[in-house]
């Protein structure tokens, strides 16, 4: 006990110089957990948003369906079979037609996707609603970077042309009703949501779909013939592999931030090493063998570890529980990002997240401070007790 | 070969690498020290007091022949070994006074018996002890910054022998001391050599310090060049 015990005296008594290091470590300690809450966040609210307004539970496609092969998307329409026809009509899945479109905002040709929606579905959180209007109108819903990539607005008419389901083109004016505000790109950019009925009709698809989209609490996912059935980790795939590239450069920053605190604790060290030989060579004098030394001075350089641990919960908790509460306002333009970031990112820390960065601080902690001590262990009592280094 | 001696030297030999040339620090050097003696090892720089003093200190290992301490080879000691020896047995007393700058009084004097397993109470009082032999009990709590050099060296001496080893080796123990302070750590280390009966080994060219040795060597490039033994000649004025 006798190690710890001097190794926590030599530490206070060493002051500014320990409350230096202690600070620094503790800011890496904070912004480490802080930046890599802020992606988690990111991730958290760009999956949450992704299943709340177009995953639900997961989708039944269509078998020729591939949102990422346009050129699929003629043959990729079937009559809804009765098994998803059901859950339908319990409200428990929504089906969606896809067909590919034109649209002329200003006199500029805008290939779209025309999607039709159930006005009344319930289930996804897109704005369906807004599709009620009488017979004599012909409503659309946009998002706002359609909105914005194309210059239409509420209440404007646009031509929407497409291609119905015997090859004949097609074409009507339609209104944009609403302008949906959604972080999830892949119902907004370059897509228009018209009611299902009217695409159905005028597409000559009646009671067809692309794919049925499965509510999260439907009971059980059933066999069903010329659908497949995407659950919510194929679905979300992209977006974590998004992630994972994204995080990649945050581990850069992470490691960076390691560095930085871990070369501030290793000069001091060394310096403090350096500096402090001749109290070895007394210490040595004294009786201490050199493994109590290395243990000595090692110890000493690990409790800033745990110290900055304890600096960065006191003022990181209350920190880190503001911004999780408060959430960081996102500039405008962070679309840009690749990711669906929202208006305010509101940072998610696991407790993995914080014991990891703990535990592996205080390792690293632990090595650069052994790395320069255990050097003493060469050092002879008596050119310690002369201040050189041997 | 058992030694009736607490410190015995035999055919001593240091030597010192620097670059090609090879200097004899010490050469076949041949001494006793018995119980509770007060020896001075006199001589110009470079003659060998400090090598000497660090070999029986166990700080250093002879290039050859033997030096045997406490019944114990110096050579022949690993390096856990040697630090259990000086653990035990010997005190140090530095010409810079080494004290742990961040520690108070109180802490490094006590600090050798921390190393000892002593229980709390038992190293409080031997503490207090120490530092009431050298008159510094009142300035227990204050760091050595705020000490004079006199006060400091009092406090080295305390931390050297509040375990109460058996050899104590002081180095020029009185070089950055005025001639009062010089005067009173000497009184003060001749008094614990009666009372406690530790063996004294200075490493020293003062004349203050000469004028209390009761036996002093002299070396000369590393050669025993005289052993006598002496009469201490107190300074006018520096009575009992």
């Amino acid at each position: 006990m006798i190690i710890p015990k001097l190794a926590v005296r030599n530490l206070l008594g060493a002051g500014l110089r320990t409350w230096l290091n202690v600070v620094v470590l503790s800011l890496a300690f904070v912004l480490i957990i802080w930046t890599q809450g802020l992606y988690e966040g990111v991730y958290a609210q760009a999956e949450r948003a992704s299943v709340d307004i177009a995953l639900g539970g997961g989708q039944y496609w269509q078998e020729k369906y591939d949102p990422l092969d346009i050129l699929s998307l003629e043959d990729a329409h079937a009559v809804v079979p009765d098994s998803l026809r059901s859950m339908v009509d319990a409200a428990q899945a929504a089906p969606i037609l896809v067909v590919q479109g034109t649209l002329y905002p200003k006199g500029r040709i805008h290939p779209v996707l025309i999607k039709g929606i159930d006005p009344n579905q319930k289930m996804l959180s897109l704005p369906s609603q807004f599709l009620k209007t009488g017979e004599d109108r012909f409503p659309a819903l946009i998002g706002s970077r359609m909105a914005k990539s194309t210059g239409l607005a509420v209440g404007d008419t646009v031509t929407l042309r497409w291609r119905d389901a015997k090859g004949a083109f097609d074409a009507r004016d339609v209104e944009i009703v609403q302008v949906i505000k959604t972080i999830v790109q892949g119902v907004d950019q370059g897509q228009i949501w018209i009611p299902l009925d009217r695409l159905r009709a005028w597409a000559g698809m009646e009671g067809e779909a692309s794919l049925v989209v499965v509510a999260r609490d439907a009971p059980g996912r059933p066999q069903v013939s010329g659908w497949v059935f995407r659950d919510l980790d194929f679905l979300l795939s992209d977006m974590r592999q998004l992630v994972q590239m994204k995080s990649a450069g945050a581990t850069v920053f992470y490691v960076v931030l390691i560095l930085l605190a871990m070369l501030a604790i290793f000069d001091s060290q060394v310096l403090s090493i350096f500096r402090r030989r001749k109290e070895m060579g007394t210490l040595m004098a004294l009786g201490f063998t050199r493994g109590r030394v290395i243990r000595l001075f090692t110890m000493e350089g690990a409790l800033h570890g745990v110290l900055a641990a304890l600096v960065a919960a006191l003022y990181g908790i209350p920190f880190l529980t503001w911004f999780a509460r408060n959430g960081w306002a996102m500039p405008e333009g962070m679309d840009s990002y690749g990711l669906a970031i929202g208006e305010k990112i509101f940072p998610v820390y696991g407790a993995g997240l914080v014991a990891a960065t703990t535990l592996l601080v205080l390792l690293v902690t632990t090595i650069v401070s052994y790395l320069p001590t255990r050097k003493i262990a060469g050092l002879k009592p008596t050119d310690a007790l002369r201040g050189r280094m041997s | 070969m058992e030694s009736s001696y607490l410190i015995e030297t035999r055919d001593l030999v240091k030597t010192y690498s620097l670059g090609e040339h090879t200097i004899k620090a010490l050469n076949k050097v041949n001494l006793q020290f018995a119980k509770g003696e007060f020896t001075g090892l006199v001589g110009p720089s470079g003659s060998g007091k400090t090598t000497l003093l660090n070999i029986i200190g166990s700080l250093d290992s002879p290039t050859s022949g033997s030096a045997v301490v406490m019944g114990r080879k110096v050579e022949d000691l690993s390096h856990n070994q040697a630090a259990a020896l000086r653990n035990r047995h010997i005190g140090f007393i530095f010409q810079t006074f080494n004290l742990l700058p961040v520690y108070t009084v109180f802490e490094n004097v006590e600090f050798p018996l921390l190393l000892l397993d002593y229980s709390s109470s038992e190293r409080r009082k031997m503490t207090l002890a120490a530092l009431d032999w050298v008159g510094l009990a009142d300035r227990a709590q204050s760091k050595p910054a705020q000490l004079s050099g006199g006060q400091s060296q009092r406090v080295a001496i305390a931390r050297a022998v509040v375990k109460k080893p058996a050899i104590l080796l002081a180095d020029e123990p009185t070089a950055n001391l005025d001639a009062e302070n010089s005067h009173h750590i000497l009184r003060t280390m001749e008094r614990l050599n009666r009372e406690l009966e530790t063996t004294f080994i200075f490493a020293t060219h003062d004349e203050k310090v000469i004028g209390y040795l009761r036996r002093k060597i002299t070396l000369f490039d590393g050669a025993v060049a005289g052993d006598e033994r002496m009469q201490p000649r107190r300074p006018a004025g520096e009575g009992k």
